[in-house]
């Protein structure tokens, strides 16, 4: 689902974020990447999104490889793609079902269809009774799940998460890990970036970790 | 067989058509949002909002009063204008069958009005009592004024050149006066003033564009984040673009309201001395405005530029928020 074929990435001014990453993430799969701060984590999210395009090296996308995708494709491609964010990247001047809403209104879909969609993925994190709530009413972890709520909602192939526990206390982050197995057994490509590690190591899923834009070992 | 491999393929063309469908209809329904939210935010800050209505109101309010009044002096001037009049002064050696005769060929013409024949005697007459001069006037020997014939031609002052010149050539007639040169004056100076109007109107209209241009700009830089969101989450520039561009379109629009509101404050302000003034020169002139048209045409053209500053801004300052 998702590959990198000798990936590099170097900034304009000279830091090689990633270096000739090489890996291949199947579709039924959850998989962890870990390591320190500034080893490429989010670099690696980063070009998978198209935020960045590589330095060398080819990724490949649900089939597709990202350096024939344009910039007007940019968009297209993101809407494939669910996305949670380390500070959750809502709209705080909206309600929590206009924040879950956003994707759909975007991919064009109609009203009811949208309002049933939004009732199902607040289900899904539980939080169906705060649609009306404004973010900043929210504990960090419940905007956290908002935030995965509208990654799932126009129900995408893959799901991205960078640090998704980062600023929850050891109960939460293990129910938001539920949340995303949940997404994983439904057939959804799930790649979460974390520094966790005593979390992650207690799920039994693939870590690829990254030291210095390179990845060490093969992945367990 | 044909029907059962048919099938599989309606219901694809089926599909594709729904899909359009509800694409077409989230595509409408974006449009509505963006235009509802727009005015919505607008409204949301009556004061500034009203500032930048009265700014822009200003810019398209001067313009379009100059150009009110310039058709009011035009519709003034048409009254000189039209029926300028030539006097045909005759030979003196022209018998009075002659000028009969003359004056039955200028009659027959279909670019002239009305031809009036006044002889030297009765110009003598009228001179004298309007003159004052009588006395004077009664030691000459001799009467030293031409037979005259006033010809009045249709309105259209090509016509009337083309008949100066013909006259002009004929033996019988020894001049030919048309006092047009004052009108070629004002006419030129109208010209002018016309040209004055829209170099004006288009230095006020760029104004326009730049400060709506500038207002979008604020308006974009204040929610940043939120493209940055929409942009992370799959959303086109002509998504991210939309609202700002509604924007610009109420921010035009009413300006272009505030500016026929002023335009018919002014008229109204000046109406009541100008009839006045007009009815001491026994004039029934009354002082045309704007109309519904007008007025309408303003708003549109208010929207038009909003729309436009919106467009400029946009393309200008979208491209630079990106995800970081």
């Amino acid at each position: 689902m998702i590959t990198f074929d000798r990936v590099s990435k170097r900034y304009a001014e000279g830091h090689e974020a990633l270096s000739e990453v090489s890996v291949d993430i199947r579709q039924d799969e959850m998989v962890f990447l870990t390591g320190h701060s500034g080893a490429g984590k989010s670099t690696l999210l980063r070009l998978i999104m198209l935020i960045e395009r590589p330095t060398r090296g080819q990724v490949i996308v649900d089939g597709v490889n990202l350096a024939k995708v344009g910039e007007g494709g940019i968009p297209r491609h993101r809407r494939n793609i669910g996305v949670v964010f380390q500070n959750h990247q809502l709209l705080f001047d909206r309600n929590v079902f206009d924040n879950v809403a956003l994707p759909l209104v975007i991919a064009g879909y109609e009203h009811r269809e949208i309002g049933r969609r939004v009732r199902a993925a607040l289900d899904k994190v539980g939080l169906l009774s705060k649609e009306r709530a404004l973010p900043v009413t929210l504990s960090g972890g419940e905007q956290q799940r908002v935030g995965i709520a509208r990654a799932v909602v126009a129900r995408p192939r893959i799901l991205l998460a960078d640090e998704p526990t980062g600023n929850l206390d050891p109960l939460l982050s293990a129910e938001i890990m539920q949340l995303f197995e949940a997404f994983s057994q439904v057939g959804v490509t799930v790649l979460i970036a974390s520094h966790d590690l005593a979390l992650i190591s207690r799920l039994r899923h693939r870590i690829l970790t990254l030291r210095n834009g390179r990845l060490v070992g093969a992945g367990s | 067989m044909s029907a059962a491999a048919n099938k599989p393929r309606r219901d694809g063309a089926s599909a594709r058509r729904t899909r359009l469908r509800h694409l077409l209809q989230g595509w409408l329904a974006h449009h509505r949002l963006s235009a509802a939210d727009s005015l919505a935010r607008v409204l949301d800050h009556p004061f500034s909002s009203a500032l930048t209505w009265l700014v822009l109101g200003i810019a398209l309010a001067l313009p379009a009063a100059l150009t009110v009044a310039l058709d009011n002096a035009r519709a003034l001037s048409d009254r000189w204008d039209s029926p300028a009049q030539l006097s045909l002064f005759l030979s003196g050696s022209v018998s009075a069958d002659e000028v009969q005769a003359l004056q039955a060929a200028l009659q027959q013409r279909n670019d002239i009005e009305q031809v009036v024949f006044v002889s030297r005697d009765a110009a003598l007459a009228e001179f004298s009592v309007l003159s004052g001069f009588a006395d004077v006037l009664d030691t000459l020997e001799r009467n030293p004024l031409p037979d005259v014939l006033l010809v009045t031609p249709l309105p259209g002052s090509d016509v009337s050149a083309a008949l100066y010149t013909e006259l002009k050539g004929d033996p019988r007639i020894a001049e030919v006066v048309l006092d047009m040169a004052w009108l070629e004056r004002l006419n030129t100076l109208m010209q002018l003033s016309r040209r004055v109007v829209l170099a004006l109107g288009s230095v006020l209209v760029a104004g326009v564009v730049l400060i709506l241009g500038n207002t979008i700009r604020l308006a974009i830089e204040s929610r940043r984040e939120e493209i940055v969101v929409i942009k992370l989450v799959g959303g086109s520039n002509a998504f991210v673009r939309r609202p700002f561009l509604y924007t610009g379109l109420w921010y035009g629009v009413g300006g272009g309201a505030f500016a026929a509101l002023l335009v018919a404050a002014a008229l109204w302000f000046l109406g009541a001395p100008v009839t006045r003034l007009a009815e001491l020169y026994q004039s029934n002139f009354r002082l045309g405005g704007l109309g519904i048209m007008g007025s309408l045409n303003l708003v549109l053209i208010g929207g038009l530029l909003g729309l436009a500053g919106a467009w400029l801004a946009v393309a200008r300052h979208l491209r630079l928020i990106a995800p970081r």
